[in-house]
Formats: structure tokens, C-alpha cells, sequence
């Protein structure tokens, strides 16, 4: 997969000047690409440092997935550099959460709620070693923080909705990340479940940690969120809810059905293709 | 029996066969749950080509040649059926039967073509296995049989299999959490450092090498049906993934023992003394067909029997409730001063009330009936049926349930009030405790249903299990 590359590319971010190496993520210049055909051009964003809640927000086919699965290396980046809290990815790991999307996983395989979230702690526990009791323990706590006690035994076939996005929710937090990506965890649950997401979210926060959501409902954006990325294809904007969540730039991210962005990317992915 | 026999022919035969099976067995748990079933028969039959080249190269049939050629067959034809998936944009499954039909073609055509054809490999062998050849020619009896040079003349097969069994146990012992993570959510197993790609590829080279190792002596139709039926079954018998795989287990050696003894057995008790035995192998795998399909319909959860029960058993306990509903609103009628109406009914009104325009025998309603009866929430007198004061209480939930949704479904949602009668009688036996609660905010302060009845008041302790 070859993209048409412009100039040098940085060995680090540390060439930038308004670079921070304490920023829980980094990206700059980063291009992903499915199949030749361009899905994010250009990405440049800082987090802020300190405990954030930052909603990536856009229309449908902008993005949102791609970016958070391009930062935790689960989709090859075509171009650009990831840092996180100053150092790539693969070296971070131990400390980047994950909550994927609720439908990416097979739901009638047998595991109990609390062998889910004990997966949370894999990682932690290394290689070919067995869950232990004290990591097992720590996986009931997380059960708990998300408000699922007693339902540790039940098979996840067995779980409402909300109640498994809740099951996803307690993983991370066993995984005792700095950084979470979740990929829309508000996305079709229950008043509840909304409630005891945002509750465990201003607690991470809370704690100095950063999560970054992809977001649907433009609604709360305001209410739940402190920092916004403004996503099709490109950052339309990012930074504070209050100063970029505007009409103006939301115009921007949803208007046109059809940029020029997305012609030219057609056109990258038909090189070559007959007709 | 002759003990001699035994040990000389059925041992090394079923021991053969339950090593082969148990491997298989294991191994295909994780292909069930991976939704790769069809890769186990896929790689059964894509080995082929990879034995045959080994065979060419080496010039014999040593074990440890042939099982590396039928691993790096595994992965020719894991990479292949990828390769076609993603780049020739071909449907997994049907990628699967393009990838091991045509390398099972190349093996058949490697092996008519070449020298291998003059020696005991051939594709019917391939097919149906030579349980029946394998032979410990040396212990006589139970008492030398475990003595070391006996046990060095254990037959290739066995050692064989034995091994590969060792290995699979050791691999799903050492790796069931990474195993474990990757099947069910490869892209975290992958932000934590666990490698899915490199599980997958571990996983289908073990599946060639038991695949190979069984083959020999069992043939590939067994061991395509040992890498499905048992997790299959022990599938529907559990929801834990290593209960699972112990119940695989257990039913790979069930169909193994029971299928050797069908076949040396069954023939000479149906037709007669001196009837030759059924190829073991066969009666193997249609064990393990037939223990399939009796859990399908047995099985304590999933099965169609139990599923059945549980349907039924839903349906008495709407038949009571609406019976207790039947029998409160009746009481309205009654004390709201219409002195004809009386506040009982007989059996055969009961009966004909509840079913209803729908007809059929009414035993849900009959078995209903009787419960109410033994809980003694209904009381008979003279063939006439009344409510008992426990009754009435219960019937007074489930009339506030009623009514708090007709309230809803008029009220929140906009429904015609002559409509919602019918959706409220089934929503009201289904109601959870968080519905409920939501009912409760939306309408718990009203005073009457949409159609101007009482919504009775809420009934301590009669709250719905969550």
C-alpha cells in the first residue's frame, strides 16, 4: 500500500516545537487507507495532558473507527506518527485501553461476564500464566464499579445490551490503562447502562486519565465531554467542547455529502482498475 | 474374549482411535468457536498433497517427515483460503472448498503419478484409516504387557497418536488464555501484546499434525467428524468454554469405545454367530453423529425437548396469570353493584374464557388451573372457582401492571385507547423490574386506566425478579 508521500518525514515528534511529550496521544501527519483508497488524510491532533473526556465526532464513513484503530495498531497507517505520552505505541501498550464495538465480538461463546473482564487483566498477567485469584478479584471489583454485581457466573448471551457494554466497560478498567480508546461504548443501551458509563467516565477523568470516545449522539456532546474531535476524513477541528463544538464547524463536518476529499479519494482507489 | 486378542488387536486399536479422537476433539473447539469448522476439513483433506511430497522426498513413510510436510500443507492451505478471501474477494466458505478441494486433487494426482502409488498409501486408505491393521504383536496377557520391551514394540500408530495427544493437551493447557482471548476478541488480544495472527497459524499447524497423525489410522471422514461432533455436542451442554472441553473430550472417547464395540458386536448379535465385524472406524463416527443429534433434542438448555418443556411451562404461568386477572376483574364487576354477575365461575367457563378464540385442548389452561389451585390462590366450592385473598393480591399486580401499561401505551406513546388492550395482556406477563420501575415513574400517580377503570393500588412485596 503506497501512498503519494510529500517531503521528509519526521523521525520524531520532537522536531515540533509545540510538541508535548507529556500529551497522552499525538498524531501528526497520519494517513490510513483501506484498500488504496484513502480513509483519513493528513491527521494531526495533540491531546490535551491531564484527565479528559474527548468525543471524536462525524457522519458515517468519516473515519471514527479507523482512527482509534490505526492508534492502537490494528490497521496499518499508509503515512504519520503516533506517540503516546511520548513514545510509540508498541512500546505503551500496558498502558492503552480498549473498548471495541459491541458487535465486533461473537456473544454466544461461552464465557461468563467475569472471564470477559478477566481479560482485561491478560495483559498484565503475561504469557502462558494462568488468571490468578488476585487478578480475579480485581476483575470482580471492575464488575462492580460498572454496577453488575452477582451477574459474574452469567453466560454474555445472557446479558442485555446494556448490560454487555457494561461487561466491555469493566474489561478496560481492569486493564488499568492512562489512555482509553472505546469505540462508541453509548452507542444502543439502556438510560442506565447511559448513566453508569458516564459515571466511570468522570471517575477515569477524575483520576488524570484520558478517554477517547467515537460519538454518535450529538446531544451530549456538550454535557458528557470535555474536548471534541470534529472528524470527516480530516480534523475539521479538535480542542475544547465549548470553543469547537460549534454550529459553524459542525456544518463543516457533516455538509456536503460529497467533498472533493472524497472524489479524490475514489479516484486514488481506482488506479490502475479498468473503467 | 480371548485376552490375548484383546491386547494384541483391540488395545492398540481403540487406543489409536481415542488418542486420534481426543486430539481432533480438542483442537476443534477452538474451530467451532472460531467459526472455522469447515478449515478442519479443509486442512484433512489439503494434507494430502504435503504427505505425498514428503514421501517423494524422503522415500519412506517416516513419521516425523510426513507430519512436517502436513504441516507446512496446513499452512499452504490456511495462507491459500486467506489469500483468496481477501484478495480474489471470494466468500470465506466458499474460498475453504476451492483452497482443499484442489490441493486434495493435486495430492490424488502426486500420488497416482509417482512412485507412492506402488506402496499401502493410497486415497481409500486416506479415506477410511487401517484401524484394523494395527497390531502389538508380542504381550500375551494383561501381566507382560506394560514390560518395557512390549511397550517398545507398541505399534507406530499408537506412539504416534499418543505423542500428538501429549502435544495438543500441552498446547491448550499452556496457551487456554491466549487461546481463549483470540478466539473471542482478537483485536484486544491484539492491543494487549498477544498475537492473534501467530495463535492462528500455531492452531492450524496442530490441526495438520493431529490431522495427519489420525488420519493413518482412523482415514479423514472420522476426523473431520471428531473435529466438529464432540465440541459440537459438549457445545450445547454448556456455557463454560473448559467444561467445554472436557465434555469433548468425554464424548470423543464415548465415540470411540462405543463405536469400536458396535462394530465388533453389533454384527453378530443382529445377524448371527461368525458375521465379520463393521469397519470401526465408520461405526466411530456415526457415534459421534448419533451422540450429536440426541443432544440436540436433549440437551438440558439448548435442546429441543427442554426448550419444549420451558415453552410450556411460560405458557401456564400466563394461562394462572391471566386466570387470577379473569377472576379480579370479575370481583369489580361484582361489587360494582351488578348483583347478577357472580363473583366465581365453573371449570368449563375457565376453560372457555381463557382459550379464548384460539382453540386447541387447553391443557396449559387445565395445568394452570390446578396450580392456582395448589397455591391456593384459588379456592373451589360446589365446581365454581373464586379467589382466595393470597389470589386477589396477586391479581391485583398484575391488573396495576395491566393498566399502568394501557396508561402508557395511550398516554406516552399516543395508541388508541380501544386498541392497547390486547398488547397490554402480553406485555403484562413479561414485565421486568426495570420496566416496571420505568411504568411506575410514567404513570404510578394516575388514578384510572385509559378506560376509566381503577389502576389498583401497588402490592407490598409483589415485586418482579430483575
Amino acid at each position: 500500500m503506497v501512498m503519494p508521500h510529500h517531503g521528509e518525514r519526521p523521525r520524531s515528534l520532537e522536531t515540533f516545537p509545540e510538541h508535548s511529550p507529556e500529551s497522552p496521544l499525538s498524531i501528526h501527519d497520519m494517513t490510513v487507507a483501506y484498500d488504496r483508497r484513502p480513509v483519513l488524510w493528513d491527521i494531526e491532533y495533540e491531546a490535551p495532558t491531564g484527565g479528559r473526556l474527548i468525543a471524536i465526532v462525524g457522519p458515517n464513513g468519516a473515519g471514527k473507527s479507523t482512527l482509534i484503530k490505526a492508534c492502537l495498531g490494528l490497521l496499518p497507517t499508509a503515512s504519520g506518527l503516533i506517540e503516546i505520552y511520548g513514545e510509540p505505541y508498541r512500546k505503551q501498550r500496558s498502558i492503552v485501553g480498549y473498548v471495541p464495538q459491541r458487535e465486533t465480538v461473537d456473544w454466544d461463546f461461552p464465557v461468563s461476564a467475569l472471564d470477559v473482564v478477566c481479560m482485561g487483566r491478560y495483559g498484565l498477567i503475561g504469557w502462558c500464566r494462568p488468571v490468578s485469584r488476585r487478578h480475579r478479584e480485581a476483575a470482580r471489583e471492575c464488575l462492580a464499579k460498572v454496577g453488575l454485581s452477582g451477574l459474574e457466573s452469567r453466560q454474555i448471551r445472557r446479558l442485555s445490551g446494556g448490560q454487555q457494554q457494561r461487561v466491555f466497560l469493566a474489561r478496560a478498567l481492569a486493564q488499568e490503562a492512562h489512555l482509553y480508546f472505546m469505540d462508541e461504548p453509548f452507542a444502543g443501551v439502556d438510560a442506565a447502562t447511559e448513566r453508569a458509563i458516564v459515571d466511570v467516565l468522570r471517575d477515569l477523568r477524575d483520576l488524570g486519565r484520558t478517554v477517547i470516545c467515537v460519538h454518535h449522539d450529538l446531544q451530549n456532546v456538550p454535557e458528557y465531554f470535555d474536548e471534541v474531535i470534529l472528524l470527516n476524513m480530516r480534523v475539521v477541528a479538535s480542542g475544547p467542547v465549548r470553543e469547537t463544538f460549534t454550529e459553524e464547524n459542525l456544518l463543516k463536518t457533516y455538509g456536503g455529502r460529497l467533498t472533493l476529499l472524497d472524489e479524490a479519494a475514489n479516484a486514488l482507489a481506482r488506479r490502475g482498475e479498468p473503467g | 474374549m480371548n485376552s490375548t486378542f484383546f491386547i494384541q488387536y483391540d488395545v492398540p486399536a481403540l487406543a489409536a482411535a481415542t488418542c486420534a479422537a481426543v486430539s481432533c476433539a480438542l483442537l476443534g473447539n477452538f474451530l467451532l468457536l472460531r467459526r472455522l469448522s469447515l478449515m478442519g476439513d479443509a486442512i484433512s483433506h489439503a494434507v494430502l498433497p504435503g504427505i505425498v511430497v514428503a514421501f517423494l522426498l524422503v522415500g519412506s513413510r517416516a513419521t516425523l517427515p510426513v507430519v512436517a510436510g502436513a504441516a507446512i500443507a496446513g499452512v499452504v492451505v490456511t495462507v491459500a483460503v486467506e489469500f483468496l478471501c481477501r484478495l480474489g474477494r471470494v466468500d470465506p466458505g466458499a474460498s475453504m472448498g476451492v483452497a482443499f478441494s484442489v490441493l486434495f486433487a493435486l495430492g490424488v494426482v502426486l500420488l497416482e503419478q509417482t512412485a507412492a502409488s506402488h506402496i499401502d498409501l493410497d486415497a481409500d486408505c486416506v479415506l477410511y484409516g487401517q484401524l484394523e491393521d494395527i497390531a502389538w504383536l508380542g504381550p500375551e496377557g494383561w501381566g507382560d504387557a506394560f514390560s518395557w520391551g512390549h511397550l517398545q514394540n507398541l505399534p507406530r500408530e499408537v506412539l504416534t497418536l499418543v505423542s500428538v495427544g501429549i502435544v495438543v493437551v500441552l498446547f491448550i493447557t499452556i496457551f487456554f488464555k491466549e487461546l481463549r482471548i483470540t478466539s473471542f476478541d482478537p483485536d484486544l488480544a491484539s492491543t494487549l501484546g498477544f498475537r492473534p495472527g501467530w495463535m492462528h497459524y500455531a492452531m492450524m499447524i496442530l490441526v495438520s499434525i493431529a490431522v495427519v497423525a489420525s488420519f493413518e489410522a482412523v482415514g479423514s471422514i472420522q476426523v473431520i467428524a471428531m473435529l466438529i461432533c464432540p465440541p459440537a455436542t459438549a457445545r450445547l451442554l454448556t456455557d463454560r468454554l473448559h467444561v467445554q472441553l472436557w465434555l469433548s473430550v468425554a464424548c470423543a472417547v464415548l465415540s470411540s469405545v462405543g463405536g469400536y464395540m458396535v462394530a465388533a458386536h453389533v454384527p453378530a448379535l443382529v445377524v448371527g454367530p461368525g458375521t465379520p465385524s463393521l469397519d470401526a472406524a465408520g461405526t466411530m463416527t456415526v457415534t459421534s453423529g448419533v451422540l450429536l443429534g440426541l443432544t440436540i433434542v436433549f440437551s438440558p438448555w439448548h435442546g429441543l425437548v427442554a426448550r419444549h418443556v420451558r415453552r410450556f411451562m411460560t405458557a401456564v404461568r400466563i394461562e394462572r396469570e391471566d386466570l387470577l386477572a379473569m377472576l379480579y376483574r370479575l370481583e369489580e364487576v361484582h361489587s360494582a353493584g351488578d348483583g347478577e354477575t357472580p363473583r366465581d365461575m365453573s371449570k368449563v367457563q375457565i376453560i372457555e374464557a381463557l382459550r379464548g378464540d384460539r382453540g386447541g385442548p387447553g391443557l396449559a389452561i387445565r395445568v394452570a388451573l390446578r396450580g392456582a389451585l395448589r397455591r391456593g390462590e384459588i379456592m373451589g366450592a360446589s365446581g365454581r372457582f373464586g379467589l382466595t385473598e393470597a389470589g386477589r393480591r396477586r391479581a391485583q399486580g398484575i391488573i396495576r401492571m395491566h393498566r399502568l401499561w394501557e396508561h402508557y401505551l395511550v398516554h406516552e406513546l399516543g395508541l388508541r385507547p380501544d386498541h392497547v388492550h390486547r398488547t397490554a395482556m402480553a406485555l403484562e406477563h413479561v414485565t421486568s423490574r426495570a420496566m416496571q420501575d420505568e411504568l411506575e415513574t410514567a404513570g404510578g400517580e394516575v388514578a384510572t386506566d385509559p378506560h376509566d377503570r381503577p389502576i389498583p393500588d401497588p402490592v407490598p412485596g409483589d415485586e418482579r425478579p430483575s
